[in-house]
């Protein structure tokens, strides 16, 4: 129990230094650093409570997936010359405002959902919960998702389904003049498509494209 | 005090497996070598030792001494951390790969995740050293091993599904158990190929390794490293491509069990099966290493995500069908 508790604040603690990290750091790419050393810390939370299935899915789509395409994205624009430009000009003070409305607007939010939560009447009775937890907890969240509420499940998938084709269709242009490669086309050339034999008359030649 | 026990116990059985893991990369460096040699008519590492088995040995050692020169611009706290991360997640995600139905250090509830995970986070070691270096090759390798390494697990992560669903569990005990009469390699033949090329993939082995494609790019990522540093990044790429053959044994070639269960198969113990499954994709990935050339760019994301992705999602639907229709669904 002991050893259970130690793990628990170690992990628990550097999940809170790092998400402070991620605003508090200077640099954008280590801030992106410590949001990944958040995310780990928060599955190793996970697994502990015994929601390995959670705590694996957060670590392989947030960790190996989006964190990924975070970094990517930061390193690749040059934000610490854009933030010093932005932070010595007059501009950013009209933005403090907006900010802080939506963010006090977030935070007023999340404590109305947590002060309305509540927890399901026999979830502390012990009885029950193993009774329940014959299966393994991710044949239960599969038995939630796919067969208690599949419809909900389905249309979100199909909400998600919807911002990609959305995200493809805003980003999408096609470009003009540009030779790219079809395999079709190369497998399907046949000799007479390239080659002829033609009588060249003297003193005359040849027009080689027409 | 009975803490303590149990956490030397621990660490007993973590160097037992480690061990061997690290001595065995080694070699399989050497036979790497030796096979590329053989392709080309060359006798490859033969001096050091017997066979020149010592040769990696010898390599490592010249690299330990050699200094460690750290880029002035580099920003060092991540220079240094990158190859740390890459060899150490090679090493810990041999915890949950069973050597028998009793010898696995970590048997987990989804084993096969926390491999899927794990492999997924080596794409961090490269980046972060191709970042920290602070250097034209290296960032530009780093760039290209992200999106290479993003697009290819994609793949894998539904191969992985398509073996989940004939199994019904995400133990790797259970998928290795669930062979016992068909080789999964037999009935999902088309995922076991699609499977080994994306490993190739995975691993920036070649034909796809454009992250270090020594001919454009210098070394890519490793270009500013050197001595242990480098040392551990090329220890650590073996020890990950260990253990994508690993996962394919595990995944397609039912693990430790013996091909036929008969009697001279059933003398040999179930971890040598494994190791010599493992040793079996090794070659693949040694004689594909020596025949291949490499990839354009653009025709490796193109067959990441055009041929390989929609092939594989059929494959899901196909096999689902399948099951469903006959009714042979996995049920607990």
């Amino acid at each position: 129990m002991i050893a259970h508790s130690i793990f628990f604040y170690t992990f628990s603690i550097i999940a809170i230094v790092s998400a402070i990290m991620v605003t508090a750091s200077k640099n954008t790419v280590h801030s992106v650093f410590f949001l990944i050393l958040d995310f780990i810390s928060i599955s190793c939370l996970f697994i502990m409570i015994g929601a390995e299935f959670l705590g694996m899915i957060m670590l392989i789509v947030y960790v190996g997936a989006v964190a990924v395409l975070f970094l990517f994205v930061v390193m690749m624009l040059n934000v610490a010359q854009q933030k010093n430009q932005w932070f010595s000009s007059e501009e950013s003070s009209k933005h403090i405002p907006v900010g802080l409305i939506i963010s006090t607007l977030i935070f007023v939010e999340l404590i109305i959902v947590v002060g309305g939560w509540k927890y399901k009447p026999d979830l502390f009775d012990i009885n029950n919960s193993i009774e329940i937890n014959n299966v393994s907890n991710t044949h239960s969240l599969g038995q939630v998702l796919y067969t208690d509420y599949i419809h909900i499940f389905q249309i979100s998938g199909m909400i998600l389904l919807v911002a990609m084709i959305g995200a493809i269709v805003l980003t999408f242009r096609k470009r003009v003049g540009v030779k790219t490669q079809s395999y079709i086309k190369q497998i399907s050339r046949e000799r007479s498509d390239g080659v002829s034999v033609v009588k060249v008359e003297s003193n005359k030649g040849v027009r080689i494209d027409d | 005090m009975e803490y303590l026990s149990i956490l030397f116990d621990q660490v007993y059985k973590i160097l037992f497996l480690l061990v061997p893991v690290l001595v065995s990369v080694a070699m399989v460096v050497w036979l790497d070598r030796r096979v590329w040699a053989f392709v080309q008519k060359r006798q490859g590492p033969n001096v050091v030792g017997p066979f020149g088995l010592l040769q990696t040995i010898a390599d490592a050692l010249k690299y330990i001494f050699k200094e460690i020169i750290i880029p002035s611009s580099s920003n060092k706290v991540i220079f240094i951390l990158a190859p740390i991360v890459t060899m150490t997640l090679a090493l810990i995600a041999w915890a949950v790969i069973p050597f028998s139905a009793t010898q696995v250090l970590a048997d987990i509830n989804v084993g096969i995740l926390y491999l899927f995970a794990v492999s997924s986070l080596g794409v961090y070691g490269i980046i972060m050293g191709g970042w920290a270096s602070n250097s034209k090759y290296p960032f530009l390798g780093a760039i290209r091993s992200a999106a290479q390494m993003v697009s290819y697990e994609v793949s894998i992560g539904v191969i992985i599904i398509n073996v989940l669903l004939c199994v019904g569990s995400l133990n790797l005990n259970d998928i290795v158990i669930a062979q016992q009469n068909l080789w999964f390699v037999i009935p999902l033949f088309p995922m076991f190929v699609i499977f080994f090329i994306s490993a190739l993939a995975e691993t920036n082995r070649p034909p796809f390794d454009l992250p270090e494609a020594e001919a454009e790019l210098v070394a890519g990522y490793q270009t500013e490293y050197s001595g242990m540093m480098y040392a551990m990044f090329w220890l650590g790429e073996y020890a990950n491509i260990l253990l994508m053959c690993a996962m394919g044994a595990i995944l397609f070639l039912g693990g430790w069990l013996s091909p036929l269960e008969i009697y001279p198969f059933t003398l040999v113990p179930g971890p040598l099966w494994l190791v010599l499954k493992i040793l079996l994709l090794f070659l693949l990935f040694a004689l594909v290493k020596a025949i291949v050339p490499r990839y354009r760019y653009d025709q490796l994301m193109k067959l990441g995500w055009k041929v390989f992705l929609p092939l594989s999602l059929i494959w899901v639907v196909l096999t689902a069908s399948y099951l469903f229709y006959f009714n042979l669904l996995p049920v607990n």
